[in-house]
């Protein structure tokens, strides 16, 4: 897989706030079909380097590769444009209202009712919930439920239906385990897979462990604003990482 | 594989959620029902069956809906316009002195002359609901203080422009629109019904409708997905302000005469009608049908109360009960939904 070349390469990045150095000559590559996890402690970078990635920072030194070109993303809807959908931990969908609006928010389509006056297209946006969904493996039945009534994972689900409606190769999920119980954390690893089948590209931020072994192809571990190694999981323990995360 | 669909025990739930979702309707039905035996055990005749009430309830209906309906988009949004009594206040006393001078002054025909003094209480409610806008929107005041200032704003300004009065109008054409019936039905019922399907499409079926219970849901997912949320503050506040515009225009052409207390009374009945809809004070639920619905139970509730003789001041109390009733019916309501609502 490391043969072609990579979706995403981030290239000796600096950011720095006022004196804090929350990243230092960071790189890390991402390969259509992979899986990196980003690891570290608090106050590691995680957060930074993939704000920065998704347009939310500028860095002050070094650059992002996407698709071999350079990028130099001004805000979050210029990476999304290009592909690059992040999911927060907040997930970010509007619980009152259904799979389809979700997806479509701020872009839904039109029809047009008696061939003149123009209405939301509630079936279009159903039927392609439906469908993408689908592609996640998660078969919605209720279609007009609004996401208040799923669970947990069921709207990370969503979340990242909407990312993949929207053609995003590369997904950046910030703690999508997090505050979610045992059934739904494997879930979501399920949606994580389904997505690497797909030929997507995915970082995500874990704090777990056993999160990271069971899907990662490869570990980036950052601390203090420093990545101190990069492990294939085959090739590391649950020990070496931990020693990679808190030093010493 | 994972399927999404409520777990087996829940179709009872969901029935229950139906009637709290439907209950506006279920207690306009009641209402007519209890009205409809007490006038026959009492008088011997019938209540809702009789044109005149039917007529008399619809025109008392008219000012508080058309407050209602513009204050139904801005509670989904999670906001609230306590503004809109005085901006009706206002578009009165202004539309009624529009149409005067327009008369009077200008010489105008009674036509052009009321259509002047319509469109002049409309476009001047536009001032509140931009500054409304501009406050929530622009400079983050929240809605309750931002447009309490409107309400002590506008309320000054329409004593100011009527000069502590009413502002008489004689002008046929504006008795007209006010008074006048086609088919039996009266012309400012006509024009709520029409605003009413307007306002219902305009929620239901547009992107528009859609921002609005984004936004009131969840604010941030709305800016995230591109939705310029500041822009669609301001319209909301001026969509509200419009409607009470609508309503203080028709009441001058009602009465021939402009009051800026003309909506005074209405602020609460705007409000209680779109909660009693359904609508949650938190943002994110509502529709119009069931605004019309609360709308029409207050109508009832002060009209049938007058109707079997009791005293009028139980109205208030009558009103208020059923404000908290529903409010209490909404939160039973989020508890069943799940209990996924911070509590």
């Amino acid at each position: 897989m490391t043969e072609t070349a990579p979706l995403l390469s981030v290239r000796n990045i600096s950011k720095r706030f006022g004196g804090v150095h929350a990243l230092e000559g960071v790189s890390m590559e991402l390969h259509a079909g992979e899986v990196v996890a980003l690891a570290g402690d608090n106050g590691a970078g995680k957060s930074t380097l993939i704000k920065a990635i998704s347009g939310v920072h500028r860095c002050d030194e070094g650059e992002i590769l996407f698709d071999g070109g350079r990028v130099d993303f001004a805000t979050p809807h210029d990476a999304r444009a290009c592909g690059i959908e992040t999911i927060y931990q907040d997930l970010a969908l509007a619980d009152n209202l259904s799979v389809g609006a979700n997806i479509f928010l701020g872009r839904e389509p039109k029809a047009r009712l008696f061939g003149f006056l123009p209405v939301l297209d509630r079936r279009g946006m159903a039927a392609a919930a439906k469908e993408t969904m689908a592609l996640l493996d998660f078969h919605v039945e209720r279609l007009e439920a609004p996401v208040s009534t799923f669970s947990g994972g069921q709207r990370q689900a969503v979340a990242i239906g909407r990312a993949i409606h929207w053609n995003a190769k590369v997904l950046i999920m910030d703690e999508p385990t997090a505050a979610l119980g045992v059934p739904e954390q494997r879930k979501v690893l399920a949606l994580i897979r389904s997505l690497k089948a797909q030929g997507r590209g995915v970082i995500f931020i874990s704090h777990n462990l056993a999160d990271i072994f069971a899907v990662a192809d490869r570990i980036v571990v950052l601390r203090r604003g420093i990545k101190t190694g990069e492990r294939r999981p085959g090739e590391t323990t649950s020990d070496e990482i931990v020693k990679l995360m808190v030093g010493g | 594989m994972t399927t999404i669909t409520r777990s087996a025990g829940n179709g009872g739930r969901s029935v229950l959620m139906r009637i709290a979702e439907l209950r506006a309707w279920l207690f306009l039905v009641l209402l007519i029902v209890v009205f409809e035996v007490w006038a026959r055990a009492a008088y011997g005749a019938t209540f809702i069956l009789n044109a005149y009430n039917l007529q008399s309830i619809a025109v008392f209906s008219v000012a508080p809906l058309l407050l209602a309906l513009g204050q139904t988009f801005v509670i989904i949004s999670s906001g609230i316009d306590l503004s809109v009594g005085f901006t009706m206040g206002l578009a009165s006393v202004v539309a009624a002195h529009a149409a005067a001078l327009a008369g009077d002054s200008l010489g105008l025909d009674a036509l052009p002359a009321m259509l002047l003094g319509l469109g002049a209480g409309v476009v001047i409610a536009f001032v509140p609901g931009l500054v409304n806008g501009w406050l929530i929107a622009h400079l983050r005041v929240p809605p309750f203080i931002g447009t309490l200032g409107m309400y002590g704003v506008a309320r000054g300004a329409a004593f100011l422009i009527a000069g502590g009065t009413t502002v008489p109008v004689s002008n046929e054409w504006f008795a007209t629109i006010g008074n006048g019936q086609i088919l039996r039905v009266p012309i400012v019922v006509i024009i709520t019904a029409l605003a009413v399907l307007g306002m219902h499409y305009l929620l239901s079926q547009t992107r528009f409708g859609q921002h609005t219970y984004a936004v009131g849901a969840n604010r941030n997912a709305a800016i995230r997905a591109g939705i310029d949320v500041k822009r669609h503050t301001m319209r909301l506040y001026l969509l509200s302000a419009t409607c009470a515009g609508l309503a203080g225009a028709l009441y001058s052409a009602r009465f021939s005469a402009g009051a800026a207390q003309a909506g005074e009374p209405l602020l609460l009945d705007s409000i209680a009608a779109v909660v009693i809809g359904g609508a949650s004070l938190f943002g994110g639920s509502g529709t119009i049908g069931g605004t019309v619905a609360g709308a029409f139970v207050i109508a009832l509730i002060q009209y049938g109360l007058v109707f079997i003789d009791v005293e009028p001041f139980w109205q208030f109390v009558a009103v208020g009960v059923v404000i908290i009733l529903s409010v209490l019916v909404d939160q039973s309501q989020r508890r069943l939904a799940g209990g996924r609502q911070d509590d």
